[in-house]
């Protein structure tokens, strides 16, 4: 960027022309990124079109890029899927609780040590980080958590995976760095005590990383599906994720399209796959755009080692 | 006041620190005063610290200008209390005593740092004590502590059994490919996208290829089979639409790894280049201009500037990545196997549930998934000590 800047400013008889073999070297990079651009974008699209395409036209495979004879039948059976409803209604309780309770607990342990004058700090840090490098395994944290009663519980998906070690790297490395002691030194002459100050300094200070904190969080709260795998029994408790499982992977969709006719039914279940799929990610991808930076914010917060 | 004496407290001199003019930014409002304003010295004390301190109350344009009503009064009286511990002869408290005066000051924080530390010790180290069960011949009844011990029997199991050199083969073999594939394409994105000085299509670019990395794993896992479906999948159509029979994707065990890896790195390549996006906007722009003088062609400036610039970045990564082999993802294999590619699709991940959770066998599942965990450990340490002894950049 600098070094453009100098070169628009520079007069122009000075600046160095690109050679002809770098002209070829940026076509070459152009073509390659396009075409990346391209291999990414087109299954998202071809997956959108067919969702909003007629069964027919699905299944006979004449949809390619745009939508073909536009319906939203498989939409409208969708919404008229209690099963799958429920799924939607209880992954947006997991997100909204699980996110609420990971988000505190985060900035629960992220604060604390992130203060120097917090003893044995070091020793505590060492201890989340090594459960990144081992754990007890599989087996034995569902032991404990049986033990705990969780089990086929709402709760067994909020709380055994509620706090995520990088997530407190990236938080405790931003407390770190951008909440200044002198702040704290100065409203402790004025008498303001711990909590106080995390509630009325630190935390009106940390909107960018709670966001952070929040966002990735809640995708993976809303994505995930292997605590409910293990975990859950009744179906009733099933988040979406689940349910898009025993539709579309194991291909389980009579309980969908019970009352259909035989050719209409196996249509349909081919558009209710790609209608489902888009109703399973358009929440977190129409946010994407907006959130993109807090995520690349995040990431280049934990890049910070130490 | 006599005690004074051999006591160590601090003085906290409140120093005004005129209102500066103009936008003020953060680090210029806190940054640390040069010179010593105010000078006190406090009689027949021995240690004694000055502390300047000037700040903006709320975090606005005001700022504190009386210091001596503090000198006096409150926050001496809390640190000669607070502080009222004897010196070891480096002029610095003893480690007990540290503690006791933080966790005096800060109780609050201490009381904070319960819930998330017990979340730790119970679902993160409890699981660890529980992983004697390795050792073990779990009996329900008798529960983890009451069962026999029966040393590394489960463990000679599974070196004996039949299955230990298939899952072993199979999760090197798709972590080993996931790395080969895997690693250096995010680093050939970003040097793409480096090059690039149109911030639009820089964006775009971007934008898009980290979009599927919020695609969930079922989702992503339901989109290859929709496109690799034997009939109605888009490959086939394509395949015969170019004259080529079908091809059962998903039941041909040798594509199995395949389709793994690069279904993995269309979803995981542009956001694994941020990072390396990031290393490279670090770099001193005045290489760039020295190479350019040079008469550097575009190749050549990426080869001499960008790659030894993102180098540590890169090792960082690449120990990282090598460490968590044998941890390959259990989800998404989990949700691609079939009958037809189990072959290469089993691996140490998946076979631990199957066996533990589905059949019930937990000792044994523990020992094979503790023996997974160790190898991992004892990889990423050696990677990690190679990393040291061989470039400069380490993860600790």
């Amino acid at each position: 960027m600098a070094s453009a800047k100098i070169a628009m400013q520079t007069p122009k008889r000075q600046t160095i022309k690109d050679s002809m073999g770098d002209r070829i070297f940026m076509i070459v990079i152009y073509t390659i990124l396009t075409l990346v651009l391209i291999a990414v974008i087109y299954p998202l699209i071809y997956i959108l079109s067919s969702s909003i395409s007629s069964p027919s036209a699905v299944t006979s495979g004449r949809v390619w890029l745009w939508p073909v004879d536009i319906s939203f039948k498989g939409f409208k059976v969708l919404f008229d899927t209690p099963q799958i409803m429920q799924g939607y209604g209880n992954s947006l309780f997991y997100t909204v609780a699980g996110t609420m309770i990971s988000v505190v607990l985060t900035v629960m342990i992220a604060y604390p040590m992130s203060r120097k004058s917090f003893f044995g700090r070091t020793v505590i840090m060492m201890l989340i980080t090594f459960t990144m490098l081992f754990s007890g395994g599989l087996i034995p944290t569902y032991m404990v958590v049986k033990e705990f009663g969780m089990i086929d519980s709402r709760w067994a998906l909020l709380i055994p995976n509620a706090v995520w070690v990088w997530q407190v790297i990236i938080a405790r490395s931003f407390f770190q760095n951008s909440i200044p002691d002198e702040l704290f030194e100065a409203s402790e002459i004025d008498g303001c005590s711990d909590i106080r100050f995390m509630q009325s300094v630190v935390l009106p200070l940390s909107k960018p990383i709670l966001a952070v904190l929040f966002l990735m969080y809640g995708v993976g709260q809303w994505n995930a599906y292997f605590d409910a795998l293990i975990y859950l029994k009744s179906s009733n408790l099933f988040p979406l994720q689940l349910v898009l499982r025993s539709i579309i992977i194991m291909n389980n969709s009579a309980s969908v399209t019970d009352a259909l006719k035989q050719v209409e039914r196996q249509q349909l279940s081919e558009l209710l796959k790609y209608s489902l799929i888009v109703v399973a990610t358009l929440p977190v991808l129409i946010m994407y755009p907006f959130v993109q930076r807090y995520f690349v914010q995040g990431m280049l917060v934990g890049s910070v080692k130490g | 006041m006599a005690c004074w004496n051999n006591l160590c407290f601090f003085v906290h001199v409140c120093a005004a620190v005129p209102r500066e003019t103009g936008k003020c930014t953060p680090e210029r409002r806190f940054a640390p005063p040069k010179p010593p304003i105010l000078y006190v010295k406090i009689p027949k004390c021995t240690c004694w610290e000055v502390v300047f301190f000037y700040y903006d109350q709320s975090y606005r344009k005001r700022y504190h200008t009386s210091g001596a009503s503090y000198l006096g009064g409150i926050v001496l009286e809390k640190e000669i209390v607070l502080n009222n511990k004897t010196l070891n002869k480096k002029g610095k408290r003893s480690l007990a005593d540290e503690a006791v005066i933080s966790f005096k000051k800060h109780w609050q924080l201490y009381l904070i740092v319960i819930p998330p530390v017990l979340f730790f010790l119970i679902f993160k180290y409890y699981p660890m004590l529980n992983a004697v069960l390795a050792f073990k011949d779990y009996n329900v009844i008798k529960g983890i502590w009451g069962s026999p011990w029966v040393g590394f029997k489960n463990f000679q199991l599974f070196f004996d059994n039949p299955m230990f050199w298939t899952l072993a083969k199979n999760t090197i073999l798709v972590s080993g490919y996931l790395l080969l594939a895997g690693f250096p394409i995010p680093i050939l994105l970003a040097l793409m996208l480096n090059e690039i000085r149109n911030g639009r299509f820089k964006r775009l670019v971007q934008l898009v290829t980290f979009a599927p990395y919020f695609i969930s794993t079922v989702v992503m896992v339901s989109i290859i089979m929709l496109f690799l479906a034997p009939r109605l999948g888009f490959a086939n159509v394509a395949l015969n639409y170019f004259g080529f029979d079908s091809v059962n994707f998903l039941g041909e065990a040798s594509m199995f790894r395949s389709i793994y890896v690069w279904s993995d790195i269309w979803q995981t390549a542009g956001y694994s280049a941020v990072i390396y996006l990031a290393a490279l906007s670090g770099i001193d722009p005045t290489l760039y201009e020295a190479a350019k003088v040079d008469g550097a062609s575009r190749f050549q400036k990426i080869v001499h500037v960008d790659l030894p610039g993102i180098l540590p970045t890169i090792t960082i990564i690449l120990i990282l990545n090598v460490g968590s082999v044998m941890a390959i993802g259990f989800e998404k294999i989990y949700l691609l196997q079939n009958q037809l590619n189990i072959v290469n699709s089993e691996i140490i991940a998946t076979y631990v549930y199957k066996i533990g959770l589905l059949n019930a066998n937990y000792s044994f599942a523990t020992a094979v998934g503790l023996f997974n965990s160790l190898i991992n450990l004892v990889l990423l340490f050696t990677v990690n000590g190679l990393a040291k002894r061989f470039t400069k950049s380490s993860i600790w």
